[in-house]
């Protein structure tokens, strides 16, 4: 166990390296003066040229490659340019905000299709399995976003069942919260439900072939006691690793639905920074995907012996 | 049924469930939504969100529209029809020569830090302007001033080095904004004013809520709970409107959805006035439009109502030159380059200029990706085939057509109030037009009396104007969305001020 801990630490460090040379690299390639969107179109050439000894930007690529990392060592992301706030505090407050919102979302992606991808794989010759999957099939052809109009344009302007959009901390008014987070978890959820309700259902289909599964049978379970006393477990795996997949995607595919329902997430902060040239914004942004990115790995990792005793070993 | 496994699952599903909520225990994304429940609350839906609220440093209109007149006031301010108001300044008077002001200050004014408002502060910020503390490059609209000093606490002397007819309007934008000589440590989160409100919270990527003070000198606002919530996209603010998340929708971007609210008796639309004009800038230093004639060419080739119509569903105002109707020396001069193609090519035959190919640097915006579909398709008509390249808003257009000057036509919307000679009297400016003509002149106008100012200024604009220096397509409308029983609506963008104060619920 210290040994995976370890060589996930050391893939842990040597992704946040290539990543964050990359990210700063590309930033700096990409056209646009930091200094100039900072201050705008009225900056005077001496305040662009104080700003930029102020933030070192008129400093070696490799020296502010050198001092951010220094930086990143000690948990310090730096100083955002355009606010000039500290932006540890901000991205933190904006992570929690997308975890919620992707976390919540996969909880009900999973209590939705678990039950429904199994039903789907038992009933596969019956009309109701073919039908299942058919809508599985259109879900995981719909874009989010889609979903998310549609929701937004049917519950909210139509029927004002649920706010269109916006967040209120739970710490402020959780009714409020919750509210606010059910049409945006269910249009990036629902998505999610379908794409995985496709796995289950390949999962647990390919178990019922099983020669185990055979065995329990003859041994007089009925069909539905075999799957779930020794089918799901061993479908778990794959389902897992879809599971980490999406989570991740989720990550960052977020950004479409925080902006769809305005929600100051991750996502809408790391498109902001991008538009505003906040370089280092969007480098810490990303360092914290990669982080979280290797952390659903070592998590997926984690599932995997506790679902298959046998995996323990090879670890 | 064998229940072993269900039961881990349920467990695991509460495990899952319960960390989302011991996570969600936290104040995370602390912002907050919500249409006002109360009368003392409104919810305002605009675009841009500031990046911080301090204007002496970080330039852009989104910072003005907060806190000029909300949180800061200025000795004098501009009211909804573009005229000059008392505001800190009780009165003042004017010398002979035009170059002396003496202020008369109100009395028993507190800034919101509790600090009183005197003569000493008027000196501060005029001072500070002028100092290498404001970054902001509009700060060379203090320059003219020679000196200020405080006669009593509530009298204030500036003597200007020459006349000036448009620094006092100036005074009334966000440059003449009064800071308290205690309260200037912390401008991007705390700023500390005059104004009836005081900013209560700033959350980036979300909402500014402002709070009305009990001591504040003038009449106290009805409305003292102001929520005002950034949306990138038109069509979520609309949305918000339409849900009641919001209450009202200043500067809609998307004037496609007007239809739907117009029709309906629980909202109400206004077309407000602004100072924004549509910009379709030439560069007057590159081929083909260093020779007045192309520029000309395509003054006369572009059909502005139906620019207007195409892009912007008929909201907007033609006004032929680059002053809003606001403004003391706006002049009517659409007739000056009527739509006329026949003449467009005519011109064009001229300058040896047929069937030419230009780039068109069109900034990600939706006004101007709106405009420059029918612009490409109007110039094609007289033989210029103008090939659209999408430059990045901000970071790429302020970088390659700003700074650089390295483009050949692109269209901005240029917000600033007065905006005429920044615009044109500079001939490194990114447009890149000659002023030898108008220089002089301009100096004379604003030296000379209000009336010589206005017939001075006129005659420049005119000179620009029939130059073809830029074509202004239109005047932007302000597009105001609102509940209809809100009332006291400034819907007139005469400054980037957005005026709160007078907002109130009329049932």
């Amino acid at each position: 166990m210290a040994r995976r801990l370890l060589s996930s630490l050391g893939q842990f460090l040597a992704t946040l390296l290539v990543a964050t040379a990359l990210i700063f690299v590309m930033l700096r390639v990409m056209p646009g003066d930091p200094a100039v969107v900072a201050l705008g179109i009225n900056a005077t050439p001496e305040a662009l040229a104080q700003w930029r000894t102020e933030y070192g930007t008129d400093q070696s690529l490799a020296l502010q490659y050198l001092q951010w990392m220094g930086g990143l060592v000690r948990g310090d992301f730096g100083t955002s340019y355009v606010t000039s706030q500290d932006l540890s505090p901000l991205i933190a407050d904006r992570v929690q905000v997308t975890l919620i919102l992707v976390g919540l979302s996969m909880v009900v992606a999973l209590l939705v299709a678990v039950p429904l991808g199994v039903l789907a794989a038992v009933r596969h010759r019956y009309p109701s399995g073919v039908v299942l999957s058919g809508i599985s099939q259109v879900g995981v052809a719909v874009p989010n976003f889609l979903v998310g109009v549609l929701l937004v344009a049917v519950f909210a302007v139509h029927l004002g069942w649920f706010p269109s959009g916006g967040w209120v901390a739970p710490s402020d008014d959780p009714v409020q919260f919750l509210r606010r987070l059910v049409l945006p978890v269910i249009a990036l959820g629902s998505v999610q439900a379908a794409i995985i309700t496709r796995y289950v259902r390949s999962a647990v289909l390919e178990i019922m072939r099983e020669d185990f599964l055979r065995t329990a049978r003859a041994k007089g379970l009925t069909k539905g006691a075999a799957l779930v006393r020794h089918g799901l477990r061993n479908a778990g795996v794959p389902v897992v690793t879809i599971v980490g997949v999406q989570l991740a995607a989720m990550l960052i595919g977020s950004v479409v639905i925080e902006r769809v329902f305005v929600i100051p997430g991750l996502g809408s902060l790391l498109v902001d920074s991008v538009g505003n040239r906040d370089l280092l914004a969007v480098q810490a942004i990303v360092a914290v995907l990669v982080l979280l990115v290797i952390v659903i790995n070592l998590l997926v990792d984690l599932a995997y012996t506790v679902l298959d005793p046998r995996l323990r070993k090879a670890a | 049924m064998n229940a072993r496994i269900p039961h881990r699952l349920v467990a695991a599903t509460a495990v899952a469930a319960a960390s989302i909520l011991a996570l969600s225990a936290c104040s995370a994304g602390s912002s907050s939504g919500g249409g006002s429940a109360t009368s003392d609350a409104v919810v305002i839906g605009l675009t841009g969100e500031p990046v911080n609220l301090d204007f002496t440093t970080t330039s852009g209109a989104a910072i003005p529209q907060v806190v000029m007149n909300n949180v800061y006031e200025g000795l004098v301010t501009i009211d909804q029809d573009g005229e000059l108001q008392p505001q800190l300044a009780e009165s003042w008077e004017v010398s002979e020569g035009g170059t002396v002001y003496d202020f008369v200050l109100q009395d028993g004014v507190l800034f919101s830090d509790g600090e009183d408002f005197t003569a000493d502060d008027v000196v501060f910020s005029i001072e500070r302007v002028q100092s290498d503390a404001w970054l902001n490059g509009t700060k060379s609209k203090m320059d003219v001033v020679d000196s200020v000093e405080a006669v009593s606490d509530t009298e204030v002397r500036v003597t200007l080095s020459r006349p000036s007819n448009a620094w006092l309007f100036d005074m009334g934008t966000y440059v003449g904004a009064m800071f308290s000589e205690t309260g200037v440590d912390d401008l991007a989160t705390e700023p500390i004013g005059t104004g009836p409100y005081t900013v209560e919270s700033f959350v980036s990527g979300d909402r500014i809520t402002l709070a009305g003070r009990d001591d504040y000198w003038g009449e106290e606002p009805d409305i003292t709970d102001v929520t005002l919530r950034y949306f990138a996209d038109a069509v979520a603010s609309t949305n918000a409107l339409r849900s009641g998340d919001v209450d009202m929708v200043y500067n809609m971007q998307a004037p496609d959805l007007m239809g739907q609210f117009e029709s309906d008796e629980a909202f109400q639309v206004i077309e407000g006035t602004s100072n924004g004009e549509i910009l379709l800038s030439m560069n007057n230093k590159v081929a083909p439009f260093d020779d007045v004639r192309v520029r000309q060419a395509v003054m006369y080739a572009i059909d502005r109502q139906a620019v207007i119509d195409a892009a912007w569903a008929g909201y907007g105002t033609e006004i032929g030159a680059m002053v809003a109707p606001t403004d003391p020396y706006y002049e009517d001069l659409t007739d000056l380059y009527p739509y006329d193609p026949e003449k467009a090519r005519e011109l064009l035959a001229e300058a040896g200029a047929e069937n030419i190919s230009i780039t068109f640097d069109v900034p990600t915006r939706p006004y101007a990706t709106a405009v420059s579909e029918i612009v490409v398709s109007q110039l094609a008509e007289v033989g210029i085939d103008a090939s659209i390249q999408s430059s990045e808003f901000p970071a790429v257009w302020l970088d390659k057509v700003f700074t650089q000057a390295d483009y050949q036509m692109s269209v901005i919307l240029a917000v600033e109030a007065r905006d005429v000679l920044a615009t044109f009297n500079n001939p490194d400016y990114y447009i890149g037009y000659d002023n030898a003509k108008i220089a002089d002149q301009v100096i004379a106008a604003d030296s000379g009396t209000p009336e010589e100012y206005v017939s001075g200024m006129k005659e420049v604009v005119r000179t620009i104007t029939e130059d073809a220096a830029s074509d202004v397509l239109f005047l932007f409308p302000n597009l105001v969305v609102a509940k209809a029983e809100l009332g006291g609506i400034a819907a007139n963008a005469v400054t980037e001020s957005l005026v709160l104060s007078g907002l109130t619920w009329t049932d």
